[in-house]
C-alpha cells in the first residue's frame, strides 16, 4: 500500500467511527480537542485501525496518543 | 435438545433507592454530562452503599439479604404470574455475582421464602450468568424438569469501590426472574454459546475484603465488544438464521456505547434492541432479564419471534442465545 492509500484507508475508518468530515482528519488534529473524541471514541478507533489493517495495538500503547498523527504512526509502525 | 420448553412468566424487582448522576457527584468530581456520554447511564437503584441507611444486616436473618430479597420478589411475582407456587419448580437456579453469604448459596433461603424443595444453586458467571443460566435450564428440561424458576438478581452497590471515579456510576441493583417450562414441540433453545478466557481475570475482579470492583475500562470495553460479536455470530450460525430474523436483541446492560457498537457489528437496528441501562445502569445478571421483561411488558414480543441474548462479563465470561418465544408466552 503507498503512504497516500494507507492515510486515506485510515481516514475513512477516522471518519466512519468518529463521523466527522474528512477534511478534519488531518495528522495534527488533536481528537479531544478538534475531534471531540473521547476515550471510548479512540478505543472504538483503533478497533477499526486493528481490523482494518490486521495488526495488534496494546491498551498501554494507547497512552498518551492525542493526534490523529500519532495514532497513524503507531498504527502504520506494525505493518 | 429433545424436549420443548418456553418462558411462560417474567418479573423483574428493585430497590427503592434511586441514584442519580447528581447523588454521584456528591462522591467525587465527575458531571452528569460526563457519565451519559461514556455510558447512556442516568440513575441506578441501589439496595446497599452510602446512599442507602441504614444498611442491610451484615448477618441477613435466615441468610435473606439484599440479593436474596430482589431475588424472592422477583421469583415471587413470576410464580405469582403464572399462577404456580414454589412446590411446581423443580430447580432454582440463581444467577448472581454478588451472593449475601460465602456460605451457603443466596439460592437457599430464596427457595425457603418461595416454597421450592426441588433443588436450588448459585451460578456465578458474571454479567454473562443469565444466558448461561437459561441454556442449562433449557437443558435440564430436555432431561425431564417441568419448570425451572431462572433469576438474575445482583447487590453490585455492596461491592462497589465508591471512591473509584472511573467506575463507581457503573453499578446498580436489581433483580429479573423467568419461569421456563416444559412444553409441546421443539426446544426454544435454538443455538447457543458459553465462553471464557481466564487469562483475563485481571480486567474485571473484586476481592474479599478489599476496597470492591477493580476495571479496566478501556480494554473490557475492547474485549467486551469483540467476545460478544464473535459469541452472538456463533448462536445465530448454530441457529441457522440470520440477525435480520431477530426480532428482539437482548444484550447485557453494561454500557450503552458498547450495546451501540454490539448491535451495530451484528447489523441489527436499535428499535430492535432492549434496552434498560439509562435508568438501571449495569446490575450484571440481573440486566439481561430486566432487559427482557419490560421489552415483554410493552408488548414487543410475539410467539414466534427469535430473541437473541448475549453477554459479557469479569472472568472474562462470554454467553449468547437465540430463543425462539413462545407459545405459552402470555
Amino acid at each position: 500500500m503507498a503512504p497516500e492509500d494507507t492515510f486515506d484507508a485510515f481516514k475513512q475508518c477516522a471518519v466512519e467511527v468518529l463521523q466527522v468530515d474528512p477534511s478534519k482528519i488531518v495528522p495534527e488534529a488533536r481528537f479531544a480537542e478538534d475531534l471531540d473524541a473521547d476515550s471510548l471514541d479512540l478505543v472504538e478507533l483503533v478497533m477499526a485501525l486493528e481490523e482494518r489493517f490486521g495488526v495488534n495495538v496494546a491498551e498501554s500503547e494507547l497512552e498518551g496518543v492525542q493526534t490523529v498523527g500519532q495514532a497513524y504512526e503507531l498504527v502504520t509502525s506494525k505493518l | 435438545m429433545a424436549a420443548g420448553c418456553a418462558i411462560t412468566s417474567w418479573a423483574a424487582a428493585l430497590p427503592e433507592r434511586v441514584v442519580t448522576n447528581e447523588d454521584i457527584m456528591t462522591l467525587f468530581d465527575t458531571s452528569d454530562e460526563w457519565i451519559v456520554t461514556r455510558t447512556g447511564i442516568r440513575q441506578r437503584r441501589a439496595a446497599d452503599g452510602p446512599f442507602v441507611t441504614p444498611k442491610g444486616p451484615s448477618s441477613p436473618p435466615g441468610g435473606m439479604g439484599t440479593t436474596a430479597q430482589l431475588a424472592a420478589q422477583a421469583g415471587g411475582a413470576a410464580l405469582q404470574r403464572a399462577g404456580l407456587s414454589g412446590a411446581d419448580i423443580d430447580l432454582l437456579i440463581l444467577c448472581t455475582t454478588s451472593p449475601d453469604q460465602l456460605v451457603p448459596a443466596t439460592s437457599s433461603p430464596v427457595a425457603n421464602a418461595l416454597g421450592i424443595r426441588g433443588g436450588a444453586m448459585d451460578v456465578n458467571a458474571a454479567c454473562a450468568g443469565f444466558t448461561y443460566g437459561l441454556v442449562m435450564a433449557a437443558s435440564l428440561i430436555g432431561v425431564g424438569a417441568e419448570r425451572v424458576l431462572l433469576v438474575g438478581a445482583e447487590t453490585l452497590t455492596r461491592i462497589t469501590n465508591w471512591a473509584d471515579r472511573t467506575n463507581a456510576f457503573l453499578f446498580g441493583d436489581g433483580a429479573g426472574a423467568v419461569v421456563v417450562e416444559a412444553s409441546p414441540g421443539e426446544s426454544a433453545l435454538l443455538g447457543w454459546d458459553l465462553g471464557v478466557d481466564g487469562s483475563l481475570v485481571e480486567l474485571c475482579y473484586a476481592d474479599h475484603g478489599g476496597p470492591g470492583m477493580v476495571m479496566r475500562g478501556q480494554e473490557v470495553f475492547r474485549q467486551a465488544v469483540r467476545v460478544t460479536v464473535d459469541s452472538a455470530t456463533k448462536s445465530l450460525e448454530r441457529a441457522k438464521v440470520a440477525a435480520s430474523d431477530i426480532a428482539l436483541f437482548v444484550p447485557h446492560q453494561a454500557n450503552a456505547r458498547i450495546m451501540d457498537a454490539v448491535a451495530e457489528r451484528l447489523d441489527i437496528p436499535k428499535q430492535r434492541t432492549a434496552s434498560v441501562i439509562e435508568w438501571t445502569g449495569n446490575t450484571s445478571s440481573a440486566s439481561v432479564p430486566l432487559a427482557l421483561v419490560e421489552a415483554a411488558d410493552q408488548g414487543r414480543l410475539s410467539p414466534g419471534d427469535l430473541v437473541l441474548f448475549a453477554g459479557f462479563g469479569a472472568g472474562m465470561t462470554w454467553s449468547s442465545a437465540v430463543w425462539r418465544w413462545g407459545p405459552g408466552s402470555t
